[in-house]
């Protein structure tokens, strides 16, 4: 996409709203803008309407700002609380049904390679944690089986959060949440292990809490994707609604459990993407 | 791999000045319809009686006719799969039936709710329990509601020709939802009957997603926000009115295809004899035993006419109202248990007393043309 597409008619800016009108003359479209460039540009998630303290939300502006072409970037979602922030981002999104969006991106991917051969687009799906590791984990896989170019991250808040806190595969064994009364039975799912199991070229773990590692993941993910193979970025963003803890205690939530060992910041890159990525990035430099 | 030509129009290859006919199967004349549709997709996955016609898609994909072909995970996958690819602005092609069909339900609304132009043929067979591979057509029953066009093949060049006109069908810019091309499952997909078929080398236009109604999810179209506040989950006037109002428009959208219809397949229905006594009105191969019946009854003096539905969605009302005014009887015999014809029928005939729901015949069983005379002797007594 290039600027043209969405510029404002001579005559016609008054009429537009302002965050249009901000998109058009400060969005991050065809500017290279990172998280360390935040508060300089428009960013692409407009009032979003998640709870205070969301680690979600959080993850989602820097996701937003990690893209490496958000002009060509495509999103997919699936049924959660993300899917409520979606229809206010700047960028094509869909929306199809809980567990499918594996499948979705699939198909929109390679419609989308036939039909513009020579301009990358990034075909990302961002989901929740019920979405990725329980209802669509056969979707989430067979795309992953068959080596599909898509990004896929997991927003990880350890629950059916949207659904008023039901115990998901993610979260932590003994937890208590509605649907597990006694506290969960079994421990998380091994998502990021499936994902290498699985073919993934480049599979992470990370958090909202370091901002630029959290950036370089996202990127990777989308780079590699776009060339290598199907990659796989599980992000922890806790959720205070549920887990029940102050809305300004997310980010200590977070530093807790990696305080502890129970979280930990993995990558993990094929030969092949290895390969690729020191050429981009060190093109880059 | 034969050289093709893209085709000025679409009626170039819809009704070509020359046909060759051919002994084929139905799914050979999905192939055939497949090869001259110009699609940029397909996705399978097996199901019986389907099976063979995406094997067949399959080769035409090896051959290189077709762009892209791979083979889904389930039902519900590929149905988001060509969904995506819909969305991404291509021409795509599935098929399922049976189970399968309702395995993938969840995406048929969703289909019709992003507006997407998507064919899809359904051979259908039995739903379990108990475990069925047999004819049956029970899985149009749950169907009828979920926004699709549905065009009812009698047999394998019907298949043909309603397959291909599906996409023409679907891609216009005031209808632009899913057209689902059903056929009786071994009926039509495993036996073989002559079929005439347009030249080889010609192909359909392709899709052009840039006369869709609805943006194609590239980003190469502005990328406003979609919803100011996003309406899902909301109590409010704004979210109900906008909900409701998008799926008025889908409603309208089949609507508007009427006129298609009519152009494409020369109406919702074909009549034979429809000022007769007594009318048989049915549907596929239900038609074809109602042919041998009428032969039957006319041999003993019964006044009978024949109406065969080609389309389901939309309905043509006014059309059987029209039919039935005269009629003294209506009989509707169907390959499935809960008579969905002969309910839909009911629904809109003054005095419904006149609709006999029968023969019946479902689970695999045939329907002997001597079951559907039966009916209609039945109806003599009444009727004199």
């Amino acid at each position: 996409m290039t600027k043209q597409m969405f510029r404002i008619a001579p005559g016609f800016e008054e009429i537009m709203p302002q965050e249009y009108r901000d998109l058009v003359t400060h969005g991050p479209y065809d500017r290279n803008v990172g998280v360390a460039d935040l508060g300089t540009f428009k960013e692409l998630l407009e009032e979003h309407p998640l709870c205070a303290g969301c680690g979600l939300a959080l993850s989602l502006r820097l996701f937003l700002a990690s893209l490496p072409a958000p002009a060509d970037t495509v999103v997919v979602g699936s049924t959660g609380c993300s899917a409520i922030a979606f229809p206010q981002v700047g960028l094509h999104n869909i929306h199809g049904l809980f567990g499918n969006q594996n499948a979705i991106a699939s198909g929109l991917k390679r419609a989308l390679k036939l039909r513009f051969p020579d301009q990358p687009k990034d075909v990302v799906v961002v989901a929740g944690d019920g979405a990725t590791a329980d209802i669509g984990l056969e979707m989430v896989m067979h795309s992953w089986f068959r080596g599909e170019n898509i990004a896929t991250v997991m927003l990880d808040n350890e629950a059916y959060a949207n659904t008023g806190g039901q115990e998901s595969g993610m979260s932590p064994r003994g937890t208590v949440l509605n649907m597990a009364p006694t506290g969960k039975k079994f421990e998380k799912v091994a998502m990021p292990e499936i994902a290498r199991e699985a073919g993934c070229a480049y599979v992470a773990t990370t958090s909202p809490l370091h901002a630029r590692r959290f950036e370089k993941a996202i990127r990777r993910a989308i780079l590699v994707a776009r060339d290598v193979g199907s990659t796989y970025v599980q992000v922890f963003c806790p959720c205070p609604t549920n887990y029940k803890f102050r809305p300004d205690e997310t980010l200590s939530v977070i530093r807790k459990r990696e305080k502890e060992g129970v979280f930990q910041y993995r990558e993990y890159i094929t030969p092949q993407a290895q390969e690729y990525l020191a050429a981009v990035e060190g093109e880059k430099q | 791999m034969i050289e093709q030509r893209v085709a000025r129009t679409a009626g170039e290859v819809l009704e070509p000045a020359r046909r060759e006919r051919r002994f084929m199967t139905g799914s050979e004349a999905v192939k055939e319809a497949i090869l001259r549709s110009n699609i940029t997709m397909a996705i399978a996955y097996p199901i019986t009686p389907q099976s063979e016609s995406m094997h067949l898609v399959g080769d035409l994909y090896a051959e290189g006719y077709i762009p892209d072909y791979f083979r889904g995970e389930s039902e519900f996958a590929v149905m988001s799969q060509v969904a995506g690819a819909a969305m991404g602005g291509v021409r795509v092609f599935t098929a399922t039936g049976g189970p399968g069909t309702l395995r993938a339900f969840e995406m048929f609304p969703c289909w019709a709710g992003m507006r997407l132009p998507i064919v899809c043929c359904f051979f259908t067979r039995g739903v379990n329990s108990p475990l069925s591979i047999q004819p049956d057509t029970i899985e149009m029953a749950f169907l009828l509601d979920t926004g699709m066009i549905m065009l009812h093949a009698e047999g394998a060049q019907d298949l043909y020709d309603f397959t291909l006109r599906a996409f023409a069908i679907a891609e216009q810019t005031d209808v632009h939802i899913p057209v689902g091309v059903f056929a009786d499952g071994f009926f039509v997909t495993h036996t073989r009957e002559m079929v005439a078929v347009g030249p080889p080398d010609l192909k359909l236009p392709p899709y052009d997603p840039h006369r869709s109604p609805v943006p194609a999810m590239d980003m190469e179209g502005v990328p406003v926000r979609h919803m100011r506040d996003p309406f899902v989950m909301k109590s409010n006037f704004i979210s109900y009115a906008a909900h409701a109002s998008w799926q008025q428009e889908v409603m309208a959208a089949a609507e508007r295809s009427r006129k298609y219809v009519h152009q494409y397949l020369g109406g919702l229905l074909e009549t034979e004899d429809e000022d007769a006594d007594i009318l048989i009105m049915a549907a596929g191969t239900a038609v074809s035993q109602s042919r041998e019946a009428i032969q039957l009854a006319r041999a003993q003096g019964i006044d009978v006419g024949l109406v065969k539905f080609k389309c389901l969605r939309p309905f043509p009302t006014e059309e059987v109202q029209h039919l039935a005014r005269r009629a003294r009887a209506i009989v509707v015999p169907e390959f499935n248990r809960v008579g969905w014809l002969a309910r839909e029928i009911k629904a809109v005939v003054d005095d419904n007393s006149r609709v006999v729901g029968a023969p019946r015949v479902f689970g695999g069983m045939t329907m002997p043309s001597e079951m559907i005379l039966a009916q209609l002797k039945a109806c003599v007594p009444a009727t004199r």
